[in-house]
C-alpha cells in the first residue's frame, strides 16, 4: 500500500517535471522568435552601417562584411554634427523631463490627496485629455504661439505680438502648463501612485508640523521615486524620439535629432553627392544607430529600476 | 481688518487648487479654448492674410460635406485607419497579455528578455522605424520583396497555399481575411505592444497569491485558474491597455497624417480641422462603446 502511494507520488512528479520542461520550451521558441522579430532589424542596420561599397553590391554578403568601413560614420557625425546636435537634443529633452515630472507629480497629488470643488469633473477632463489626440488641436495651438500675446502683455510692452515658432519656447510653456507631450497620462500615473500610498505619512507630518510644501517635496516625491523614474524614463524617451511637435513648433533640427535624422540621406545625397540610393541608404543606417546610442545607454543604465519600478508605480491602482 | 478664520476644509480645497493650477491654466488654454477654436475652424473657410494672421469666413457645412462628397480620399483613409484600428486593438490586447504571463514567472535572462520587448518602444521615431523597415525588407531578400512575399520569403512557406487550403475547407472568408490580416502585421504588432506588456505585468503582480493558493487547493486546473482568477483579476487594466492602445493606434494613423498634410502642405485649415474632428469623433464613440462593453464585464476586487 505504502509503496504504490510512493510509485504514484513518483509518477506525478515526473508527469510534473515534463510539463515544467514542456512549457519552458514553448516559451523560449516564442520568446526567442519575438526576440528574433524585434532584434532582427536592428542587427540588419547595424551589420549594413560597417558595409563599405562593394558590401553593398556583393549578393554573397549577408550581415557580415568583407571590408568594414567606419566612412558612414565618419560622414554622418560629420553631417549630422552629432556631438553637439545630441548634446542639445539631450539637454532639451531633460530639462523637459525635468519640469514634466515636476508639474504632472505636482498635479497627480492635488487630485490624489485633496478634495475640492468640482475635482470629478476636473479628473474627467485629464483622461479627456489623453483620449484626445493631440492632432484634433494642433491648428489652434500652432496659430496661438504664431501670435503669442497672453492677456495683451506682449502688445503692451514690446507692440506687437510674438513669434514663439521655430524657437524651443512653445515646449517648455505647454509642458510648464501640463499640457506637454503625453502630458494626461503621467498625471493619471502619479494620481494612481499617490493614492496607493497610506495616509498616515502626512498625517504624521503634519503633527509634526511640517508645511505642505515641505510634505509634498520632502516627504511625498521621495516616497514617490518608482513612479518618478517611471515617468522620468517615458518622458525623456518620447521627447528625445518626437517628431510631431517640433515638427509643428518648427523647431530647429539643431537641437532636435530625431528631426534632423530625417533628412540626413537628402543632405548626404546632396552635399557629398552620393547619388545612388542604395549607398546613401548605409549612411542613414549609421545615421540611425547613432540617434539611437544615447537614449539606449540611458535605458540600459536605467532598466533595472525602470522595469522593478513601473511594477510599483501606480499605473496598476 | 479682521482676516476670515478658514475652516480647514477651506484651506485644504485651495491647497488642492493651488496644487492643479498649473494644469488647469494648460487645459483651459491649450486644450478647451483649443477645441472650441478648432470646432469654428471647420465651419469657416480660412484664408491666411499677408503677414501671419488668418481671415475666417463662416461657410456652415461645406468643409464636412467636401471631405465626404467630393474629396478624393477621404472616405476611404478612414474607414481603412478605423479598420486597421479594429483589427490591431484586440490582437494586441491579447498577445501583451499572452507575453505579460510568459515573461511573468521566474526564469534565467528574464531581465534580459523584458528589456528587448520594450525596446520598440524606445525606437519609435518616424526615421528610425523607416530604417527598421528597410532593414527587415532586407533581411528577408531584397528591397522589392512586398510584405507578403516577405513572411513566405523568412518561414520559407507558401502563405496564399495555407488560405486557399482553409477556404476550401469552409471557414468563413471574414474569419480567414482577420487572420491574414493579422500575421501580415505581426510586426507592427509585437513593436505596439511594449507598454501593453509592461502594464499587464505589473497588473499579474499585483494579484494576490494566496488567491492562486486558494485555486490549487481546489483543485484546479491551469486553464481554469486562467478563466477563474487572472483572467477576472487583470480585467480593469484591460481598459487601460484597450484606451492606451486606441489613442495610440490612432496618433500614427493614416487618416491624422491626411489632416496633418491638408493643414500644412495644401494650406486647407478648414477642412483640416473637419477632418479631425470627424475622425477624433469616431475614435471617441468606438472607445465609449468598447470601454461600456468591457466595464459591463469587469469584476473590481475592492
Amino acid at each position: 500500500m505504502k509503496k504504490e502511494l510512493i510509485l504514484e507520488n513518483d509518477r506525478k512528479k515526473i508527469i510534473s517535471m515534463i510539463k515544467n520542461f514542456l512549457f519552458s520550451l514553448f516559451r523560449l521558441i516564442v520568446i526567442a522568435g519575438i526576440s528574433y522579430v524585434i532584434l532582427g532589424p536592428i542587427i540588419g542596420i547595424i551589420a549594413n552601417s560597417f558595409f563599405s561599397d562593394a558590401d553593398a553590391y556583393n549578393p554573397m554578403v549577408y550581415l557580415l562584411p568583407q571590408s568594414p568601413t567606419l566612412e558612414r560614420y565618419r560622414l554622418a557625425i560629420l553631417r549630422l554634427d552629432y556631438w553637439s546636435t545630441a548634446g542639445k537634443t539631450l539637454l532639451y529633452s531633460i530639462s523637459l523631463m525635468a519640469v514634466q515630472v515636476l508639474i504632472c507629480s505636482m498635479v497627480g497629488y492635488g487630485f490624489a490627496r485633496y478634495n475640492f470643488p468640482l475635482k470629478k469633473l476636473l479628473f474627467a477632463c485629464v483622461v479627456v485629455m489623453i483620449v484626445i489626440p493631440m492632432h484634433t488641436i494642433m491648428l489652434p495651438i500652432y496659430v496661438t504661439f504664431a501670435k503669442f500675446d497672453p492677456l495683451g502683455l506682449c502688445t503692451l510692452f514690446t507692440g506687437s505680438s510674438k513669434n514663439l515658432l521655430s524657437t524651443p519656447v512653445p515646449m517648455y510653456i505647454m509642458t510648464a502648463l501640463g499640457c506637454g507631450l503625453r502630458s494626461g497620462l503621467y498625471i493619471y500615473i502619479f494620481n494612481q501612485f499617490f493614492r496607493g500610498l497610506p495616509k498616515e505619512i502626512e498625517e504624521a507630518a503634519f503633527v509634526d508640523g511640517a508645511s505642505t510644501w515641505y510634505t509634498y517635496f520632502r516627504i511625498m516625491l521621495v516616497n514617490a521615486i518608482p513612479s518618478v523614474i517611471t515617468v522620468a524614463i517615458f518622458s525623456m524617451v518620447w521627447q528625445y524620439n518626437d517628431t510631431f511637435y517640433s515638427k509643428l513648433f518648427l523647431i530647429s533640427p539643431d537641437i532636435v535629432i530625431s528631426k534632423k535624422i530625417t533628412s540626413l540621406q537628402q543632405t548626404i545625397s546632396n552635399l557629398d553627392k552620393v547619388l545612388d540610393p542604395t549607398i546613401s541608404q548605409l549612411y542613414a543606417y549609421a545615421g540611425i544607430i547613432l540617434v539611437i546610442l544615447p537614449i539606449l545607454i540611458v535605458y540600459i543604465a536605467l532598466q533595472k529600476y525602470f522595469i522593478e519600478g513601473v511594477e510599483r508605480s501606480g499605473i496598476v491602482g | 481688518m479682521k482676516k476670515k478664520k478658514m475652516s480647514l476644509t477651506t484651506k485644504r480645497s485651495i491647497t488642492g487648487y493651488v496644487f492643479i493650477l498649473p494644469w488647469l491654466a494648460g487645459f483651459l488654454i491649450f486644450y478647451l479654448r483649443s477645441l472650441i477654436m478648432t470646432a469654428n475652424f471647420s465651419l469657416s473657410e480660412i484664408t491666411v492674410a499677408v503677414g501671419g494672421g488668418y481671415d475666417s469666413k463662416f461657410v456652415g457645412l461645406q468643409n464636412y460635406l467636401y471631405a465626404f462628397r467630393a474629396h478624393g480620399s477621404f472616405k476611404q483613409v478612414l474607414t481603412t485607419s478605423v479598420g486597421n484600428m479594429l483589427i490591431d486593438v484586440p490582437l494586441i490586447t491579447f498577445f501583451s497579455l499572452l507575453m505579460a504571463m510568459l515573461l511573468n514567472k521566474k526564469f534565467k535572462g528574464r531581465t534580459l528578455v523584458r528589456a528587448i520587448f520594450f525596446l520598440p518602444v524606445i525606437m519609435n521615431s518616424a526615421a528610425i522605424t523607416a530604417a527598421i523597415d528597410m532593414s527587415r525588407q532586407m533581411l528577408a531578400g531584397g528591397l522589392s520583396a512586398s510584405s507578403a512575399e516577405m513572411a513566405g520569403a523568412a518561414s520559407g512557406v507558401n502563405v496564399m497555399y495555407y488560405v486557399e487550403m482553409f477556404s476550401s475547407l469552409g471557414l468563413p472568408s471574414g474569419v480567414l481575411d482577420y487572420i491574414v490580416a493579422a500575421v501580415a502585421r505581426i510586426n507592427d504588432i509585437i513593436s505596439a505592444s511594449g507598454v501593453q506588456i509592461i502594464i499587464f505585468i505589473a497588473a499579474l503582480q499585483s494579484i494576490p497569491g494566496s488567491m492562486y493558493e486558494v485555486a490549487k487547493i481546489e483543485g484546479a486546473t491551469a486553464y481554469e485558474t486562467f478563466w477563474k482568477v487572472t483572467f477576472p483579476m487583470v480585467m480593469p487594466h484591460i481598459i487601460t491597455n484597450v484606451v492606451y492602445t486606441v489613442v495610440d493606434n490612432f496618433a500614427n494613423s493614416e487618416i491624422v497624417e491626411m489632416a496633418y498634410d491638408t493643414a500644412f502642405t495644401e494650406v486647407n485649415y478648414g477642412l483640416s480641422s473637419a477632418m479631425s474632428l470627424v475622425s477624433t469623433a469616431i475614435v471617441c464613440v468606438i472607445l465609449v462603446i468598447v470601454c461600456g462593453f468591457i466595464q459591463k464585464r469587469t469584476f473590481y476586487y475592492n
